[in-house]
């Protein structure tokens, strides 16, 4: 066998071996692909089937009677999740400023701030027990207040990540220059860091919400559930996710129909967050 | 400059500094607290080995063991990483290495918006679509196939109800995806251009290239993104809640029902009607913070927190 016939061979065999294994990272980025349409395809699908004035207009009936509606679940989401907002958002920011703009050359702080890292991943089910021990227990009934608290404290890592990590973009020459003028340092990072980072951080907020507003596992067993329409945050509240978790567990087909409907409005809320996030970050980014 | 200047100062700092020390230290270390404070009646009735170790879980008798749970998080989760790992590798590369540069913040966000959908839409798209499809097709096709090989078949006996372990992992392993190969993806564009364009002066491959310059020095970040996914997925609730049928039970095929942590805690904390009870799973939401916990600080401090040095300020 001649080295120029071995040669060719060779590199014949590694150029097989290239298209092949590239193909077949191709055909995984497909897989991811398939499964993100076949999701989408079917919540569309299902879910405008079984889309309705009635299923925001009205409050449940009882199983077998026609004209039953969601409401008391989306105005319950609504109310829980803007709480957690109104709870959340400055704590994140705030936490998300103290590690920018003061912990930077601390291991402690940077410390505290891996463990806030870590906060993003944990699991929200603990913290949905956390939370019933010290809010729902006390009071002896379901709240859903304690509801906001708990969504409020999944968002206030997420808010915070964003935040620092969109802080640490701002050039420090601009920083620097703000002190040169004889600035203080609340007066740098109100005049000059926030300033230059608005929409950064406005991201952080929207993903932050994006992130609370699918969540289900810490309501179960704070904000539970209601069969009625409920605008005192002391009682328990109905939300999307839980009422979708009773209805899709239930027996009745219509459940299963309003069900879709409700994942329907909850998916394209949450898609719709994500989108409108990463297009605000994508104008900060270019600038 | 005026006192007042010096009190607001003061006053930001105390405050901004109060908050970051309540997310990063106060919060977790509170939870830790209240977790083992309400599962000490648990850990004082049935002890640390007797309750990870117990098989028996009865409302009725008042006798907890954790095994069953415990073994079933675990087992959802690796086969869930299983088969989440070599895909969301394969991701990356397509994105980093083979997609044409227009198109590749396209293929990144769709990949991401996989991970923006809510988890309770994944259990129940799972237990209305993927769950009868499992039970109808890919469950007896296993049987006739892998299920005839001896001992390997043990794994697929039984009936297919599409409600198991088999279902679950995989719709789990769904929902890992997209966070996994977001950081694989991160890892691999860190690889500096003149290493790969190194590689490909000697006349290698872009696979040669791939397996020899970029996974090596991507290691560590795929190391550490699996580890967190892995953390990530230990946790999940609402998308196996739907999947796993809750019964407390080892499996000993892949079509049995099981059940794993949070589902447990999801499906029987507001029922629990006896203070051991709710004690125990309180002991559980325990096990399942320090599982999680660990593995993530594990991930972070002591695989991503070096590759942080290496890799200069830029974290992941």
């Amino acid at each position: 066998m001649g080295s120029e016939e071995y040669i060719s061979r060779v590199i014949l065999r590694r150029k097989i071996v290239n298209i092949l294994m590239l193909g077949l990272s191709s055909l995984t980025a497909l897989y991811g692909m398939v499964w993100l349409f076949w999701i989408l395809a079917d919540v569309v699908i299902e879910g405008f089937s079984f889309l309705s004035v009635n299923l925001f207009t009205n409050d449940p009936t009882p199983p077998g009677i026609e004209g039953g509606g969601l409401r008391h679940a989306f105005v319950g989401h609504f109310i829980i999740t803007f709480m957690a907002t109104l709870m959340g958002v400055p704590v994140g920011i705030g936490t998300g400023i103290f590690f920018a703009e003061y912990g930077r050359h601390s291991r402690f702080i940077r410390g505290l701030r891996s463990i806030t890292d870590i906060l993003v991943s944990f699991p929200s089910i603990v913290i949905g027990t956390f939370v019933y021990a010290f809010m729902v227990k006390p009071v002896g009934h379901f709240s859903g207040i304690s509801g906001s608290v708990a969504l409020a404290l999944l968002m206030i890592p997420v808010i915070a990540i964003t935040t620092d990590e969109i802080l640490k973009l701002v050039p420090n020459s601009l920083r620097e220059a703000g002190y040169a003028l004889g600035a203080r340092r609340w007066q740098v990072i109100k005049d000059i860091s926030l300033s230059a980072a608005k929409r950064g951080i406005l991201t952080g907020v929207i993903l932050g919400i994006a992130r609370v507003s699918g969540e289900t596992a810490p309501l179960l067993f704070t904000a539970f559930n209601n069969n009625f329409l409920t605008l005192d945050p002391t009682q328990p509240m109905a939300s999307l996710t839980v009422t979708i978790f009773q209805y899709a567990m239930g027996p009745y087909e219509e459940w299963h129909g309003q069900a879709w409907a409700a994942s329907l409005i909850l998916t394209m809320g949450a898609l719709l967050f994500f989108i409108s996030a990463k297009i605000i970050i994508h104008g900060f980014r270019r600038r | 400059m005026g006192k007042k200047d010096k009190l607001i100062e003061a006053v930001t700092a105390s405050v901004l500094g109060f908050f970051a020390f309540s997310v990063g230290f106060l919060f977790p270390l509170l939870t830790l607290i209240v977790l083992f404070y309400e599962s000490l009646p648990a850990i004082n009735r049935f002890g640390l080995i007797d309750f990870l170790t117990g098989t028996t879980w009865d409302p009725v008798a008042e006798i907890f063991g954790a095994l069953p749970a415990l073994f079933g998080t675990l087992l959802i989760t690796f086969i869930a990483s299983l088969i989440a790992i070599p895909v969301s590798i394969g991701i990356a590369i397509f994105i980093a290495e083979l997609s044409p540069q227009k198109l590749k913040p396209v293929f990144s966000t769709a990949i991401e918006l996989l991970g923006a959908i809510p988890s309770i839409i994944y259990g129940m798209w799972g237990l209305f679509v993927i769950a009868p499809l499992m039970a109808d097709y890919v469950e007896p096709f296993l049987q006739e196939t892998l299920g005839k090989i001896p001992l390997l078949g043990r794994l697929f006996e039984g009936a297919p109800t599409g409600v198991d372990a088999l279902t679950a992992s995989f719709v789990l392993s769904i929902m890992i995806i997209p966070f996994m190969s977001a950081i694989v993806k991160d890892s691999f564009e860190m690889t500096p251009a003149l290493l790969k364009e190194a590689g490909y002066g000697l006349g290698a491959t872009k696979w040669e290239v791939v397996t020899n310059i970029v996974i090596p020095y991507a290691l560590p970040g795929i190391v550490g993104g699996t580890v967190l996914s892995v953390g990530r997925a230990l946790g999940e609730t609402m998308a196996v809640a739907f999947l796993t049928g809750n019964v407390h039970q080892i499996p000993l095929s892949l079509f049995d029902p099981l059940t794993t942590i949070t589902v447990t805690i999801a499906n029987e904390f507001t029922e629990a009607d006896s203070d051991i009870y709710l004690s125990s799973l309180y002991y559980l939401a325990l096990i399942l913070f320090i599982l999680s916990f660990g593995l993530l600080m594990f991930a972070r401090f002591f695989i991503l927190g070096r590759l942080g040095k290496r890799w200069g300020a830029k974290s992941i």
